[in-house]
């Protein structure tokens, strides 16, 4: 587990060159929802780490615990049913989930700020988006009405929505859904956060409006020099924009890579399975490759690996034994930096 | 039917040249020379199945509360044409707002026409009502997007599956019923002892195959998927692609496929109609709109699509449109995509394009000789890199 | 996300996504494959008793809710003494002895030396039937109203909601008391269709909102694609699922109507002698109550006791029902 860290780290270093503290750093995080059914595992063991300029996608499909994560470093996990029985997440260094409240809430906005699926349901529909703009500077800088007012302009004229001034003062339900969602940008933008976290902020919107939405991210997190955690489902999206990414399932993280590696040669099989399943753009294929089988269940957790009852590489080995994720390597042994696996035959997965 | 026909005169004759490929599932990568000898392979496939004249919806937009006035119209499906055969694929793609939603729900006969015909097997079924209504409805059954929300949480697989055999008790015989409720379950894959589940013992996939056998029940020709996957995850999708593909070559199943994801399109489709804010924008065979689109939306709309392919996604050209599509309730005048496209000029504003081949391409075996509404027609490949 | 599998359930309500947490991140829908057979089949309703077996409240409410229906049922098997029989040699007399449990002695005696406890074991009936009666005329009658004109829409809906307005305008009490004072005859029934008169908006507009919710679900538009005639739609598909919230609000106003008739009782308009009722021993308790409040006393605590439990109950099953509500 640490070595794999260290190299993913190196990586990072080599590209964003820092001073080599993670701007935000996750080990060994836990976190699990007490249901009636029983206890539902949603994160059991994720390590990740994200430097000031880099872009980590965070991929994987619902009840993958993408998104359970992002909630517990944002400390919106609504707890109970929520708990988190091991791991740390290091901002900068220190551990916010040992911090008090108030500190953790000067962290939360100011430094970390997280954009939503939904900007709908996210923006407040009875105040004019101005307001709501505004709001962060009154209540964090506390200026007066109208200095936020005029930041507020100042903030939708960066996000691109054109006609700031006029359109200041209308309220969310007036803007077509890019809109709204770049309003939502601007807000995780107002107090210009070290790392804003975005949860599937795409996905609600148009393939034509996406890839705006896409490039006004990318070119504020140049930028002001921003980490992001991209947290999404779709391969397409990632590939755009992610410089690593890290695969989740059934809470764990199967596979990290550079954003090209990983396309061209996966090292876990459901990576594999998940891009073999995917139809094209550019070629008419056959059929689908489908991966078997259902998403776990997180309450019945299947033993050893698991994948193991939907891979179809599964030997006795993986239904036993849970694979740690191991630095990958080239054949002769050179090492791939920044890449691991979560599988017990990675090496046939990757040179097979 | 006779003003409609007056209505058709542009798009007629180019419905009827529109190429009937069979063999393009083979077509890869579509090479100048594969394109041509797909098109010559086309065949005639007899009668379509349905025909679709001139379609249009508007709702209209009204005020006050007991004396209601209309202000207006949100024009959701504005003269819409195409056929579909027997056996084939159909796909409709477009962005929220286009009204391919609404073309669904219209050919399903669940709103009303504002005008135009649909004809299913030469029957115009938007005319129809009561028993002939319901005999129609037998043969065109739906696939819902939502299967959290398309099956009733109140009843059991069984009922669910079971219900149209009570709609229509002519199909099955009363005893007969649950016997084939479970076969319906084995052929999409899911265990037939399930029968006595509430819906939301089922993960979403799962439930969409439930959706499936219920649409399935009746035997049905022709089946209207909107957008059946995409609220899947990723790695079911793909067993419910393959399970709707497999389920059409068994039953000889003709799919009006409606989806945003423009590559689950072209995996499934034989042909491929592009439509922005209730008009076809293109419409052809999947090589020629995924390799030879001429409509400048559905460039742009190609080129936007991510690819997961960080290489071949960096040799690509990308076309990113600026602002919104504008509202259906007040489209603009001549061709609805000229207030965002980069080739709009004084004709666009003035003139509606019409959905024909464009003349320069009329009389070429080019794959670009297929329909496109657009003044400026003209061919680029976004999506190869 | 507490409910992870229920999260899935209250389609009657909302099926907006929460932005904070996504209902569908957890998915635990227990059907991985080979091991199913333990699941038994749960529907909605089963999800909802097990919410309210692990209720303590449930329990609570419920135990005094069936200790009251069978006072209301069988009043002469809690108690030998008759509650008409005055003896004023008891004239206001107390007898605080805890000894006495359950003798006719054991609350004290009222002004006409009638036997408190007798009276207050005689009234339960008549609140009891005044608050089901108004509640059974109220949900069919308004739920009826409220179905139809949420189902059919248009002119339909717009009759009936004025009118609907036009009844949610008239304050409830003083129509009550309006409608009552054209009657006569105090008997039960007269009192529960003055309460129904003005009571049954309330239950109109949840159900009439709860229906157009339902009928615009997906698995409505399912079934017109398949045919189905409206009376399937209606009473298969709409109703029940819309049958929740009209369910809860039936109960809480249950407590309501019950108070209703006390009050209506206590003001000499509800029900009268010889109808033995809460209202009207607590009206006749009111001269004394300086120097007597046991007469008060029991009466209004039973009264408070009764509507407690069936507000409490209401609470419950609006929880079971609906997790979304809390």
């Amino acid at each position: 587990m640490t070595t794999i860290e260290k190299t993913a780290d190196d990586a990072a270093r080599q590209g964003a060159g820092d001073d080599g503290t993670p701007l935000l750093e996750v080990r060994d995080l836990h976190v699990e929802f007490h249901t009636r059914d029983g206890v539902a595992k949603a994160v059991n063991g994720v390590n990740y780490s994200v430097h000031a300029g880099e872009t980590l996608a965070v991929l994987g499909e619902s009840g993958s615990g993408k998104s359970v994560t992002a909630q517990a470093i944002m400390g919106i996990l609504d707890m109970p049913p929520g708990r988190i029985p091991q791991g740390q997440i290091l901002f900068r260094g220190e551990d916010m989930l040992t911090m008090s409240g108030e500190e953790r809430r000067k962290i939360r906005g100011r430094k970390i700020a997280m954009i939503f699926q939904d900007a709908l349901s996210a923006l407040n529909p009875v105040l004019s988006v101005g307001y709501q703009l505004g709001e962060m500077f009154r209540v964090h800088q506390g200026l007066s009405k109208k200095e936020a007012k005029a930041k507020a302009i100042e903030l939708m004229d960066r996000v691109r929505i054109p006609a700031a001034k006029e359109r200041v003062s209308d309220y969310p339900h007036q803007f077509s859904g890019g809109m709204r969602q770049r309003i939502m940008i601007a807000m995780a933008l107002a107090l210009e956060p070290d790392l804003i976290i975005a949860d599937e902020p795409t996905t609600a919107l148009d393939v034509t409006v996406q890839a705006q939405v896409m490039d006004l991210l990318a070119e504020l997190q140049r930028e002001f020099n921003m980490g992001l955690i991209l947290i999404t489902h779709d391969l397409g999206v990632v590939a755009d924009v992610a410089d690593k990414i890290a695969v989740m399932y059934a809470g764990r993280i199967v596979e990290t890579a550079p954003v090209h590696e990983l396309y061209k040669r996966p090292a876990h099989p459901y990576t594999r399975g998940l891009l073999d399943s995917i139809p094209r753009l550019d070629r008419k294929g056959q059929e689908l490759y489908a991966i078997k089988g259902l998403p776990p269940n997180l309450l019945k957790i299947p033993s050893g690996c698991a994948f193991n009852p939907r891979c179809p590489k599964a030997q006795d080995i993986c239904r036993t034994e849970v694979p740690a994720l191991v630095p990958v390597t080239e054949q002769d042994g050179t090492e791939l930096p920044g890449r691991g696996s979560a599988c017990h035959f990675w090496k046939e997965t990757l040179h097979g | 039917m006779a003003d409609a026909e007056k209505n058709e005169t542009a798009v007629e004759p180019a419905a009827a040249a529109t190429p009937n490929v069979t063999e393009v599932e083979t077509v890869d990568a579509a090479t100048e020379e594969e394109a041509v000898a797909a098109l010559e392979a086309k065949v005639d496939r007899g009668e379509p199945i349905l025909q679709v004249r001139n379609l249009v919806k508007h709702f209209p937009l009204t005020q006050g509360i007991l004396f209601k006035r209309q202000i207006g119209a949100v024009k959701a499906v504005d003269g819409i044409s195409f056929d579909l055969y027997q056996g084939e694929t159909l796909g409709i793609v477009g962005e929220s707002g286009c009204g391919k939603s609404t073309v669904a729900k219209l050919l399903m006969t669940l709103e009303t026409a504002t005008a135009g015909e649909v004809f299913y097997k030469g029957q115009d079924i938007t005319k129809l009502s009561g028993r002939a209504l319901r005999a129609v409805r037998r043969n065109i059954q739906m696939v819902f997007q939502d299967p959290y929300t398309s099956l009733n949480p109140r009843m059991t697989v069984g009922d669910i599956i079971g219900e149209p055999f009570e709609i229509h008790p002519e199909v099955a015989p009363k005893g007969d019923r649950r016997r084939r409720v479970q076969e319906l379950l084995d052929v999409v894959g899911l265990n037939p002892e399930y029968i006595n589940r509430y819906p939301h013992q089922f993960s979403g996939g799962q439930r969409q195959r439930i959706g499936i056998a219920r649409g399935l029940a009746l035997n049905p020709e022709i089946i209207i998927c909107d957008e059946p996957v995409s609220a899947l995850d990723v790695s079911v999708q793909a067993q419910v692609i393959n399970l709707m593909e497999g389920l059409q070559d068994e039953f000889n199943l003709s799919y009006i496929f409606i989806a945003h994801d423009l590559s689950i399109v072209r995996h499934i489709s034989d042909r491929v109609g592009v439509m922005y804010l209730g008009k076809m924008a293109e419409i052809g065979s999947d090589t020629e709109i995924y390799d030879h689109p001429t409509h400048p939306y559905t460039q742009a709309l190609l080129s936007a699509v991510p690819v997961p392919d960080p290489e071949s996604r960096e040799g690509r050209e990308r076309i990113i449109l600026t602002g919104d599509v504008p509202s259906p309730a007040n489209p603009p005048s001549g061709c609805r995509f000229r207030t965002r496209c980069w080739k709009a000029e004084d004709k666009c504003a003035k003139e509606i394009p019409l959905l024909a081949i464009p003349e320069r391409f009329a009389n070429t075996d080019s794959p670009a000789a297929h329909e496109s509404a657009c003044h400026f027609a003209e061919e680029k490949d976004v999506v190869h890199a | 996300m507490p409910d992870v599998t229920k999260s899935q359930s209250g389609t009657a309500v909302d099926t907006a996504v929460d932005a904070v947490a996504p209902p569908t991140e957890v998915d635990t829908a227990p059907a991985t494959g080979p091991a199913p057979q333990q699941n038994k089949p749960r529907s909605l309703w089963g999800d909802a008793w097990f919410e309210l077996r692990h209720r303590p409240l449930f329990w609570i409410s419920a135990v005094l809710l069936v200790l009251l229906l069978a006072i209301a049922a069988f009043p002469g098997l809690f108690t030998g003494a008759d509650p008409r029989d005055g003896d004023l040699t008891n004239h206001f007399l107390t007898k605080p002895e805890l000894t006495h449990f359950f003798q006719a002695d054991w609350f004290g005696y009222d002004g006409q030396g009638r036997s408190i406890y007798a009276r207050v074991i005689y009234g339960t009936r008549a609140s009891i039937m005044v608050g089901v009666g108004v509640t059974v005329v109220v949900t069919l009658f308004g739920g009826l109203l409220g179905m139809v004109a949420g189902y059919f829409g248009g002119w339909i809906d717009s009759i009936v909601s004025r009118i609907v307005d036009i009844f949610f305008g008239l304050p409830f009490l003083l129509g009550s008391m309006v409608v009552l004072n054209a009657f006569t005859e105090r008997k039960v029934y007269v009192v529960i269709a003055a309460l129904a008169f003005l009571g049954w908006t309330t239950i109109a507009r949840v159900m009439r909102s709860s229906v157009i919710t339902a009928k615009q679900a997906d698995y409505v538009t399912a079934a017109r694609a398949l045919g189905a005639g409206t009376s399937r739609i209606l009473f298969r598909h709409v109703l029940p699922n819309a049958l929740a919230p009209t369910i809860v609000v039936a109960t809480i106003s249950l407590g309501a109507y019950i108070s209703a008739e006390a009050t209506l009782s206590f003001l000499g308009l509800g029900l009268a002698d010889p109808t033995i009722s809460w209202g009207i021993d607590i009206s006749d308790a009111k001269d004394a109550i300086r120097d007597n409040p046991h007469v008060m006393l029991f009466p209004a605590g039973m009264l408070s006791l009764t509507v407690f439990a069936f507000i409490t109950l209401g609470d419950a099953v609006r929880d079971a029902l609906d997790p979304k509500l809390r």
